[in-house]
């Protein structure tokens, strides 16, 4: 028995250590297509082009482990990106702005997690109408048009630098929501009550764990933090068109995949996730310094992310065939 | 069971009928023949591809890469088209069934004997096919002026005195019809959907059917594909972006359960409808066709509520039904 | 005496940790109805589950008329004749009586390869009017009841022109008018030259229309023979291989005051009107058989299902909209039956499992505090004797009987005053059942009151203090320690009052 929990463990590891190998490949194969690339500035420079998913990405893990999988992520960019449009072209200043984009993003997800629950609904379900409607409305607002006036004090959410610094701003800001996200999922009772309902619902709700409750806290969160990236990647581009993030969705459950958290729920830890995170943000990165076009690059992540599921099912389904064998010969 | 499910399709019925009137009341054209013939002609692709999805979301799963299929087929026959025009027509169609039938099996592979849950796998597919679409074209579009004339004219020529889209529809409803309801494969994947234990336990081969699915969807795919492209005589990198959340909607419209077990081929079809006729009637009633989405995702969250909460009442009234 | 139709060999079947079965014999005989009998874990649903292809042997032979044989899938055990009825029947709820019956074979028209629904319908009807049974081949399953599902699939083995129909604990959630239905359709099987071999724990069913029986005790063979010519107590003696009285550790404690009462708890379709009381120091006995409602109704106290009439009553207050959380926090805690599925989260280790209920409580401020979780998994795991190399280990790695140990330290860490133990030792080795009934002695004599709800006889017998009675959603009797017999509890749970 405890010989199966080491082989577990050393399986976890595994992974890791296989994602810290790729990364370091991503960063070798980077700074050969460029040789700015390892360039201090310019590798914070690049961080500008993925930490708004990563944002996301560190929502969706709690999601995922929880058993909650929300496509919709990238609607609500777009819905939020259109309700602060449409306050700044009447005149609202980036206080106001930023409060709606946060409020609009966590009303979407209040209402994907009352549909899920209220209704028993999977949440897979219900956001596969989320995401219709969501990006249906910015669409049915701005048909071919788009909002462009911003207040130049807005641009510094998702342009700008902390003074005196290279770091860029957005930088810090996922920084700081990976340190409280990983204390969330690691360190409080929400964290645990969240996997202990991503492997077995029933026995979580007979322990007394508001399971209900805490998926619609999950979905709340998920919706704030696509709000917080919304804000930041509108106020990054400058505008907003109906099309804004469009497949986000897709590389955000790659991520959190390809971070080593079962697509099934119940395992996986934010550590995996963050430096996911920065390996396909490098990795797009690097390709987009080769000039490999954004739907080309859309195959390599899709692949990852078959493979990503793959490879620990073949590991495992080794591992139980040898268990077996142990018992017969007792 | 005929009295559960004629009250879906009946319920569908009326609210076209409704539909219909109402918006003809405020447009007296709209009820013209040649207006409903050009709703179901441009239904008719809609159609096509719901079939097969409603066949992936009874045994439980969804494709979500058919849009991006649509563009791939679409793109690699338009491209053939217009480098070799001299080739026949029927092999063109058959040549984009196969390629549609390969990108199914993909997926089919992928769900059934690599056991990738087929939300993500379609989701993988859906980039994946769309990024070859970009790299088979090299981000150039296949434009009317590149097609051949018998190419372009396809869909529409009616040598049989419809037009060949509606054919296609038609000829494709008609199949499935036979097929999902007098055929023995066609009745197992409403077992395999139903209950997996029990579909195993009787001998239905899980995997065979979980393949099958998905490459039927690819198939009708590669048919969309072609009829796509040569009806809008053009093949861009974008060709039916987001398309897959209407083949869904078509479904959970017409009755089919996100969980799989159930769902009925006329109400796919009546489905379709629905979203074609009110599609077709937002500029009519004054609304942009960017409106589209947002309507397509509100009607699909209200079905599927309206689905679980039927399930639940039919459920309560059962226990009501036990003496104690 | 007819012959031997399929017969068992020394049977054995291995699990990671488990020997499931250890050299079983069995011998089955055309135009008979043979039961097969022992405790929870015995092994009965293993060997079905071999006899159906389920599962395969890893020593042993099957043979069938004289001839060896290997069922390398259920569709190859179908093909040789075996038909089995679940308990839990296995239907594809959306799809027609007609359907489920044809489904893997559905008949085809001859000269077009389609399928003829005509035919398909016809059969079924004729079907089921050959068992008198009133249901409409073309009725979803789904609004079928328990029993009309159960006979479907019996019409389904008879469809598929099976020798040997299996049945494993048939006559649960069937109401009486329903059992002597079945009774029916079983005799004629057994008339018309058929071998049914049916699971179950209920004497009634056995020594009503089984002919012969065999016995099996912790994955062995433990006796056959003809049920006309063995007593009910020679029977238990192979079942349990001792007599009766040993096994009961019960001190007895002075009953207190009333700790929990339910008034008139009702839940539609569920169960109806139950009422009891428990107090300091008892241990109240819940029995019935399978499907009788008990544990909805702890649920429902427990709140996890809600009640749509009645009150719960704890230590004199009313507790309106219960629920888990509620529960948990008035001092009630609920161990499950299903041990798997809703006592414990196997991934999760044994810390994490047992402090999960008071996980808020052992925080603080919402911070995890590994020494108190650890402290809370020494005392209790302790007291449990749970054998596992540290509290890290994962539950999944566990024995059935470690498992049910983890729960019960959980709970006991929970420090209720009111404990519902749902079917506490199902499946559980003799010894660790012996310790946890020598635990809830202990716990009784600090002041607990608990529930103990139980299909096992001896087991509600010996540990109860008062015996409440459930029959189909109603209770049927109560005894006080010493009234009850085991006549008299079969009787109160089969619904004839005694």
């Amino acid at each position: 028995m405890a010989g199966g929990k080491r082989t577990l463990a050393s399986l976890l590891a595994r992974w890791e250590t296989i994602l810290v190998f790729i990364f370091i490949a991503v960063i070798v194969f980077n700074s050969v297509a460029s040789p700015y690339f390892l360039n201090p500035t310019n590798l914070l420079d690049t961080t500008f082009s993925f930490v708004e998913k990563g944002l996301i990405a560190l929502a969706m893990t709690l999601g995922i482990i929880m058993g909650d999988i929300d496509i919709s992520v990238a609607g609500i960019i777009a819905l939020a990106s259109l309700v602060m449009g449409a306050l700044s072209s009447i005149g609202a200043g980036p206080a106001a702005l930023v409060a709606a984009g946060l409020g609009t993003g966590l009303a979407a997800g209040f209402l994907n997690g009352l549909l899920a629950t209220g209704f028993g609904i999977p949440m897979i379900a219900v956001t596969i109408g989320g995401i219709s409607l969501f990006r249906g409305i910015a669409y049915a607002a701005l048909g071919d048009q788009a909002f462009t006036k911003y207040p130049p004090a807005f641009a510094f959410l998702g342009q700008g630098y902390i003074p005196g610094t290279p770091v860029p701003f957005e930088l810090l800001v996922f920084v700081v929501f990976a340190v409280l996200f990983i204390v969330l999922l690691h360190r409080t009772t929400f964290g645990r009550r969240v996997y202990a309902i991503g492997n077995n619902p029933v026995a979580a709700r007979f322990s007394g764990v508001r399971v209900q409750r805490t998926r619609l806290a999950v979905s709340c969160i998920t919706g704030f933090m696509a709000g917080l990236a919304s804000v930041l990647l509108t106020s990054r581009i400058g505008s907003t068109r109906p099309n804004i993030a469009e497949g986000w969705e897709m590389e955000v459950i790659t991520t959190v995949v390809l971070g080593g958290v079962a697509i099934t729920g119940g395992r996986g830890k934010m550590g995996g996730v963050i430096l996911g995170i920065f390996l396909l943000g490098f990795l797009k990165f690097g390709m987009g310094l080769i000039n490999v076009p954004g739907d080309v690059q859309n195959i390599f992540s899709g692949v990852l992310l078959i493979l990503a599921i793959l490879l620990p099912g073949l590991v495992a389904r080794r591992q139980e065939a040898a268990g077996l064998r142990k018992t017969r010969d007792t | 069971m005929i009295r559960l499910l004629k009250r879906r399709e009946t319920t569908l019925i009326l609210i076209i009928a409704v539909m219909l009137a109402a918006i003809s009341a405020r447009a007296p054209g709209f009820l013209k023949l040649g207006n409903l013939r050009d709703i179901l002609t441009d239904t008719a692709i809609l159609v096509i591809v719901s079939i097969g999805q409603m066949m992936v979301i009874i045994t439980g799963g969804a494709d979500l890469s058919v849009s991006s299929g649509i563009a791939l087929c679409g793109m690699s026959v338009a491209l053939l088209n217009w480098m070799v025009p001299g080739i026949p027509l029927p092999v063109i169609v058959a040549l984009a069934i196969v390629i549609g039938f390969v990108l199914g099996s993909i997926n089919g592979l992928l769900v059934s004997v690599a056991g990738i849950p087929p939300i993500i796998t379609t989701l993988a597919t859906l980039g994946i096919y769309r990024g070859a679409v970009f790299l088979e074209s090299g981000g150039q579009w296949v434009s009317a002026h590149k097609m051949s004339e018998a190419f372009r004219e396809f869909p529409h020529n009616a040598p049989l005195g419809i037009s060949n889209l509606l054919l296609a529809a038609v000829l494709v409803a008609v199949a499935a019809a036979v097929f999902i309801r007098f055929t023995r494969t066609g009745r197992e994947i409403y077992g395999a959907g139903g209950n997996r234990a029990a579909a195993r336990f009787v001998g239905i081969s899980l995997a065979r059917i979980d393949y099958l699915v998905y490459a039927i969807s690819g198939t009708l795919v590669g048919l969309a594909g072609l009829l796509w492209v040569s009806r809008y005589a053009s093949a861009q990198n974008d060709t039916a972006r987001g398309f897959e959340l209407q083949t869904i909607a078509a479904c959970v419209i017409g009755g089919v359960s996100m969980l799989g077990g159930s769902g009925s081929l006329v109400g796919v079809i009546l489905g379709a409808l629905f979203l074609g006729i009110v599609n077709n009637a937002l500029p009519v009633i004054g609304l942009s066709p960017f409106f589209q989405m947002a309507i397509q995702g509100f009607v699909i969250l209200t079905a599927i509520i309206v689905n679980s909460v039927v399930d639940r009442r039919t459920q309560a009234a059962l226990l009501r039904t036990r003496k104690l | 005496m007819p012959d031997c139709i399929l017969e068992c060999r020394a049977i054995s079947k291995y699990f990671p940790g488990i020997k499931a079965l250890d050299g079983v014999d069995l011998k089955l005989r055309s135009g008979e109805v043979h039961a097969l009998v022992g405790e929870n874990g015995a092994g009965k649903s293993t060997l079905v589950k071999l006899l159906t292809g389920i599962y395969r042997p890893d020593a042993g032979e099957i043979t069938l008329e004289g001839r060896r044989v290997e069922f390398r899938s259920p569709v190859a055990s179908q093909a040789a004749g075996i038909a089995a009825i679940h308990q839990e029947a296995a239907m594809f709820a959306d799809l027609s009586v007609t359907e489920n019956i044809y489904m893997g074979h559905h008949a085809r028209m001859k000269r077009v390869p389609l399928l003829s629904w005509g035919a398909m319908r016809a059969r079924t009807r004729a079907l089921l009017a050959d068992l008198e049974l009133d249901i409409d081949p073309d009725a979803q399953v789904r609004s079928l009841s328990v029993a009309q599902r159960h006979m479907v699939e019996i019409v389904k083995a008879l469809s598929l022109e099976a020798r040997i129909v299996i049945m494993d604990e048939p006559t649960s959630a069937l109401s009486l008018h329903e059992v002597e239905d079945l009774y029916a359709i079983i005799r004629r099987l057994r008339d018309a030259g058929k071998a049914v071999v049916f699971i179950s724990h209920k004497f009634e069913d056995i020594y009503e229309i089984a002919d012969r029986f065999t016995v099996l005790r912790d994955g062995k063979f433990a006796g056959e023979g003809r049920v006309a010519e063995t007593g009910v107590d020679e029977i238990i003696r192979m079942m349990i291989g001792r007599s009766l009285t040993q096994m009961f550790p019960k001190a007895d404690v002075q009953p207190g005051e009333t700790l929990l009462s339910v008034q008139g708890l009702s839940r539609t379709g569920v169960f109806k009107d139950v009422s009891f009381d428990l107090r300091r120091g008892e241990i109240l006995g819940f029995f019935g058989l399978v499907g009788a409602g008990r544990s909805e109704v702890m649920r429902a106290v427990f709140g996890i299902e809600a009640a749509d009439a009645g009150r719960i009553l704890v230590e004199g207050r009313q507790i309106r909209a219960m629920s888990p959380e509620q529960a948990i926090e008035k001092g009630i805690a609920y161990v499950p039956e299903d041990r798997q599925l809703q006592g414990t989260i196997l991934a999760m280790n044994i810390r994490e499992n047992a402090t999960l209920p008071i996980i808020g409580q052992l925080a603080r401020r919402s911070f995890l505090d590994r020494g108190r979780e650890t402290a809370v998994a020494d005392e209790y795991g302790g007291r449990m004797e749970i054998k596992a190399s540290s509290w890290e280990q994962a539950v999944n790695s566990l024995s059935g009987g470690n498992q049910q140990k983890v729960v019960l330290a959980k709970w006991l860490a929970a420090r209720p005053r009111i404990l519902i133990l749902d079917e506490p030792t199902k499946g559980i080795d003799v010894a660790t059942k012996a310790r946890v009934h020598e635990f809830m002695s202990r716990l009784v004599g600090e002041g607990l009151g608990i529930v103990l709800v139980s299909s096992e006889m001896p087991e509600i017998l010996g540990m109860s203090d008062a015996i409440v009675v459930m029959h189909e959603g109603r209770v049927t009797a109560r005894f006080e320690r010493g009234e009850a017999d085991q006549e008299k509890l079969i009787k109160a749970a089969m619904g004839r009052n005694g």
